[in-house]
């Protein structure tokens, strides 16, 4: 009797430290991811910082050796993510509004619905290689189009799988009410479920620009790279992510401080808008 | 949809007229012109919107479609040799995929072997032990990690962890792991920083936010009512996750995991920064390589001549189709997750 008691015992104290044991591993993967987290930011702030001063936004990219910043980067890169935005946006928004208001289960719907996931994570840098063959090598030059029509790829297939979700959470009721008062579909859809949903895909479109604006793989042979402030879509244009690489790359102590300030400028703008996305989608949940 | 009433002298006004209204029976008639205009919008928004869902599947298409096309210099030149091939030789112009593709597949197993251990551990903590006011700004601390831009993983790698890795663990490494026998050959040569293990343990740092994004919702799937039949028989919190939880969300788990498998292997500018970008083999993992996506980044904006350029589009090519079919297995397997919950509830 002793015996069984012992062994009951002894099997109940080994799962207890199994359990103790996994448990405290699990605590140390988190702990795993945070210090990542954390040592990045860390050294994104300390040798961002000290880059970051007026000429740093004022001044176009300098050859080695001279002073300079990054403005024609900067500008660069605003220019494509803003392009690409109107672009992908209202593509991205109807195609979504098909999948939830008149799709929903049918065939085009759900193979749309695959398909845009696999777009979502498919190599940006496929995306890139798309757009040279069909326009950059038709055209014969780089330009700062060909970059905004690669990162429209990226914005489209955010806002597609955001809109539809956010469409889809609008009540049905709401829709009924709608037709019921005799509205027609198109203007149900505009007035009512757009506006119900609208912080929700403008989360989504939000997310999208902060997705792209640090995007580096596409615009490599896009949009290319230019050392002189441009504001020509038409012409190779600088962008921050590409000058990052360049001047990260290279052996010159003065770019790489340049880079590590374009770095901070990124980061801080990409996590920024990604929070303010959250706290807008947290507003609307409540 | 609405069924229209043609009123019975306006149907005979239109047969005695030519015959071209008869096929259209939606055509409204004895409505106002606003109503006409109405309904003409339901039509074109309609359209105008399953037109452009149709782009988003087109597009799939179409890339596959370009990309085969812009390759078939190589393709013809090179047939399937190209995969097995290990030259690459831009001034020969011989070219074959083999090193770009071992360097991807073997970089991103280093990754998932240490982010799908991690990935779950998170999951775990965020789901079973984490008190609830901790829940949120953990996740979504999580999160942030897969918000910071490739390029900024790449510079940090390069220039704070390589320095650190190659000075403190990678001597560590060669000293133990490299006396073994057998798997020794894997942990050989100088401690450089650079090479196929650092860029494995950057991509998992990557991506372990969308491995536990994905881990930590399916595992909010499982119905409290199965869980807590487990605790109420006196289970440990890791049984009620190793044997209720996970068998449960077996499915969804697999494909968070392909998820992030597909995200590593196409991951470009952060492997670019750190694998070394070397066209040769080498069985030691810390030796420099190259993968599929920075061969591209280095060299494709640099490349001259038909054949080197379609070599890396047929590259670009191997590579869109590799994470097509992990991705299109990942999302399979989580709408099957998603069935079975829905059959559940």
């Amino acid at each position: 009797m002793q015996k069984t008691t012992r062994a009951a015992l002894k099997i109940y104290k080994a799962r207890k430290r199994k359990n103790k044991i996994s448990m405290a591993l699990s605590m140390a993967g988190m702990v795993f991811g945070l210090f990542w987290l954390v040592w990045i930011l860390f050294t994104l702030t300390i040798n961002g910082i000290e880059a970051i001063n007026w000429t740093l936004l004022s001044k176009a990219t300098p050859p080695p050796g001279s002073d300079g910043g990054l403005f024609n980067a900067i500008l660069g890169s605003i220019l494509m993510a803003g392009t690409a935005t109107i672009i992908g946006t209202p593509i991205g928004i109807l195609a979504g509004t098909y999948l939830a208001e008149y799709g929903r289960h049918s065939w085009l719907s759900s193979a749309t619905r695959f398909v845009n996931d696999i777009l979502l994570s498919a190599p940006s840098i496929v995306l890139g290689l798309f757009v040279y063959t069909v326009y950059v090598a038709q055209v014969g030059h780089f330009s700062g189009f060909a970059g905004a029509l690669a990162l429209s790829l990226i914005v489209i297939p955010v806002v597609v799988h955001t809109t539809d979700d956010m469409l889809k959470l609008v009540p049905d009721s709401l829709r009924e009410a709608a037709v019921a008062l005799g509205a027609p579909k198109w203007k149900m859809i505009t007035m009512i479920s757009y506006r119900a949903a609208r912080s929700g895909i403008a989360t989504g479109v939000l997310l999208a620009v902060a997705r792209i604006s640090g995007e580096t793989a596409p615009l490599l042979f896009t949009a290319l790279n230019n050392q002189f402030t441009s504001s020509n879509m038409n012409a190779p244009m600088a962008n921050l992510p590409a000058v990052i690489f360049q001047f990260a790359m290279s052996p010159y102590a003065d770019w790489h401080r340049i880079a590590w300030g374009g770095a901070i400028l990124i980061t801080l703008s990409v996590l920024g808008l990604n929070i303010l996305a959250r706290v807008m989608f947290t507003q609307q949940s409540k | 949809m609405d069924a229209v009433i043609i009123p019975f002298h306006q149907a005979a006004k239109t047969d005695k007229m030519t015959n071209h209204d008869q096929k259209s029976p939606q055509q409204p008639v004895n409505r106002s012109p606003k109503e006409r205009l109405y309904q003409l919008g339901d039509i074109i928004f309609e359209n105008v919107t399953r037109f452009f869902a149709f782009l988003v599947l087109a597009t799939l298409i179409a890339i596959l479609i370009s990309l085969v096309i812009t390759s078939m210099p190589s393709l013809k030149a090179f047939g399937f040799g190209f995969l097995f091939s290990d030259d690459w030789d831009p001034v020969r112009e011989q070219f074959g995929a083999m090193i770009p593709i071992y360097g991807t597949l073997v970089s991103s197993l280093i990754a998932m072997l240490i982010a799908v251990p991690i990935s779950f551990g998170i999951a775990v903590f965020l789901t079973e032990m984490a008190p609830n006011w901790l829940k949120r700004p953990l996740g979504t601390a999580i999160e942030l990690l897969a918000a910071i831009p490739s390029i900024i993983y790449g510079m940090w790698g390069l220039f704070v962890f390589t320095p650190v890795f190659s000075e403190y663990v990678q001597p560590l490494i060669i000293g133990t792991l490299g006396n073994i026998p057998g798997i020794g050959a894997l942990f050989q040569g100088p401690p450089m920083g650079i090479g196929m293990l650092t860029a494995g343990i950057i991509l998992a740092i990557m991506v372990i936010p969308f491995i536990s994004a994905v881990m930590r919702d399916v595992f909010e799937l499982v119905p409290a009512v199965l869980k807590e039949s487990a605790y109420g028989l006196g289970a440990t919190t890791w049984e009620v996750v190793w044997k209720v939880v996970l068998p449960y969300t077996k499915t969804g788990v697999v494909g968070g995991i392909m998820l992030g498998l597909g995200r590593a292997l196409g991951e470009t500018m952060a492997v670019t920064f750190v694998i070394g970008n070397a066209q040769r083999f080498s069985t030691s993992l810390l030796a420099p390589g190259n993968s599929i996506a920075s061969s591209l980044a280095n060299e494709f904006s640099e490349a001259v001549g038909d054949l080197y350029t379609s070599s890396l589009i047929e590259l670009g090519l191997i590579l869109f189709l590799i994470t097509t079919i992990v991705l299109a297995i990942a999302k399979m397997m989580l709408l099957r997750l998603g069935r079975m919950e829905g059959a559940a509830s």
